[in-house]
């Protein structure tokens, strides 16, 4: 039903055109037509997304990748910028969404996030999936093995659970639980040491992040810093 | 008669610059390492980044940049990675024979100076380019300058302290990237590319009160 429409609408558009020089009216009556009928499709056929939002989704990836890297494999700025490429898109997506609702603190995400609708946010998230470009590197490499031991089997001593019990033996994640492998040295060790002064910030609204709280809190410095040595190198 | 007149200027300028030129190229082979102000290179520098290296448009101050940016740049210069006009005119003279450790000891000197706001943009713009600044302009994917640059715009390793610089040379530099200028200097064309001239104003006028 709703793709013939499309069709009808689009050839309309087309005659129209043909007859009018300017078009101006036509072209503007049919896109948000084109819109609305793109919007009543229940599943959204990828064709039918990529004829309407192509310059939105391209423009907004740019957009990110201006800071991210153009593989989105981070940038280290003033502040450490997280590469999002290989990234959970379950993970990215409840990211986006913590930063409009506070539950993470950031001010410049909130103002990003607060632009991206949500087929724009799913349509991101599934674009940083797809690329793999190698980690930046740069982390110091000294304690990389102390960082691979406590990844892999985690500090007893201090209650310390092992990073690859949730976070997949090669640190890929899964579902909400986040990839780290190649993710910038700086960011990890900020993540890492602030986590409970970024993450969980909304009292109404409780979420993943409070798995992460008392593991983040056990890690001294110098662990967190082997153990994001360790993981920014994996590929 | 004009178009005479004009060649002969070029003509005048021409011989300035080659002159310049050749002064820089003659004191910078002779560079001992650089530390103090009688310091043969360091006395190039400031024939045009002026006295304690506060910058004389059009040439940049340089007190207080971050000293892996300015030996970058230096290298930059001699590689012709960066080719904007003045680049070209003045600095691919000046650093044609700067050997590594030289460039890295004149920025290394020029760290040091503490720098002073050149406060010449339009007051009235500063506050629009603040907002641009700290926060970015994300329905329009223009991104905000305060992750890399930082919060008080001072650079950090090989990004640029932009606070203080003059807007003259904020503006020109602003308005280079999206004319194909310094193509290689990723992520910046992209970023800057999507300012307009209003916004590189207002940028341009509030980093120059930046202290």
């Amino acid at each position: 039903m709703a793709s013939s429409r499309w069709r009808i609408d689009t050839m309309r558009r087309h005659d129209r055109s043909k007859r009018r020089i300017a078009g101006a009216f036509g072209a503007r009556l049919a896109l948000p037509i084109a819109f609305a009928a793109i919007a009543f499709v229940g599943v959204c056929r990828a064709g039918d997304m990529n004829t309407a939002a192509t310059g939105g989704i391209q423009a907004k990836l740019s957009y990110c990748k201006d800071c991210h890297g153009p593989s989105a494999q981070g940038y280290d700025g003033y502040f450490p910028i997280p590469r999002l490429a290989g990234q959970q898109t379950e993970y990215l997506e409840n990211q986006l969404r913590a930063f409009i609702e506070h539950r993470r603190t950031n001010n410049v995400m909130f103002n990003v996030a607060h632009a991206l609708s949500p087929g724009m946010i799913a349509a991101l998230a599934a674009d940083f999936r797809g690329l793999d470009p190698k980690p930046i590197g740069g982390a110091p490499t000294q304690f990389v093995a102390l960082g691979r031991k406590i990844f892999q089997d985690g500090v007893p001593d201090a209650n310390i659970a092992a990073c690859a019990a949730c976070h997949g033996p090669a640190a890929t994640g899964s579902g909400p639980i986040p990839r780290l492998a190649g993710q910038l040295y700086p960011y990890l060790i900020k993540e890492l040491v602030n986590w409970g002064k970024e993450r969980g910030q909304n009292p109404a609204k409780p979420d993943t992040s409070a798995i992460m709280s008392p593991v983040a809190h056990s890690l001294n410095r110098s662990q967190i810093e082997a153990v994001a040595a360790y993981v920014s190198y994996l590929r | 008669m004009l178009p005479v007149m004009r060649g002969r200027e070029i003509g005048i300028m021409s011989y300035v610059r080659l002159k310049i030129a050749v002064m820089a190229i003659a004191f910078c082979t002779a560079a001992a390492p650089a530390g103090h102000a009688e310091n043969a290179a360091i006395r190039n520098c400031n024939w045009c980044h002026g006295a304690s290296g506060q910058g004389y448009t059009p040439a940049p101050r340089l007190a207080g940049q971050r000293p892996q940016y300015v030996a970058t740049q230096l290298m930059n210069f001699g590689s012709h990675a960066r080719d904007n006009p003045f680049s070209k005119m003045y600095m691919w003279g000046a650093a044609a024979n700067l050997s590594r450790q030289t460039a890295h000891d004149l920025a290394a000197y020029y760290a040091t100076l503490s720098p002073r706001a050149a406060n010449d943009g339009d007051r009235g713009l500063a506050a629009e380019g603040q907002s641009i600044y700290q926060e970015g302009m994300p329905d329009a994917n223009i991104a905000a300058c305060v992750v890399c640059h930082g919060p008080n715009a001072e650079g950090v390793r090989g990004i640029p302290r932009l606070g203080g610089l003059a807007y003259t040379y904020l503006k020109r530099r602003l308005g280079q990237w999206s004319e194909g200028f310094n193509a290689g200097a990723s992520p910046m064309p992209s970023i800057a590319g999507k300012l307009s001239q209003n916004q590189i104003e207002a940028l341009a006028s509030y980093l120059s009160f930046v202290k």
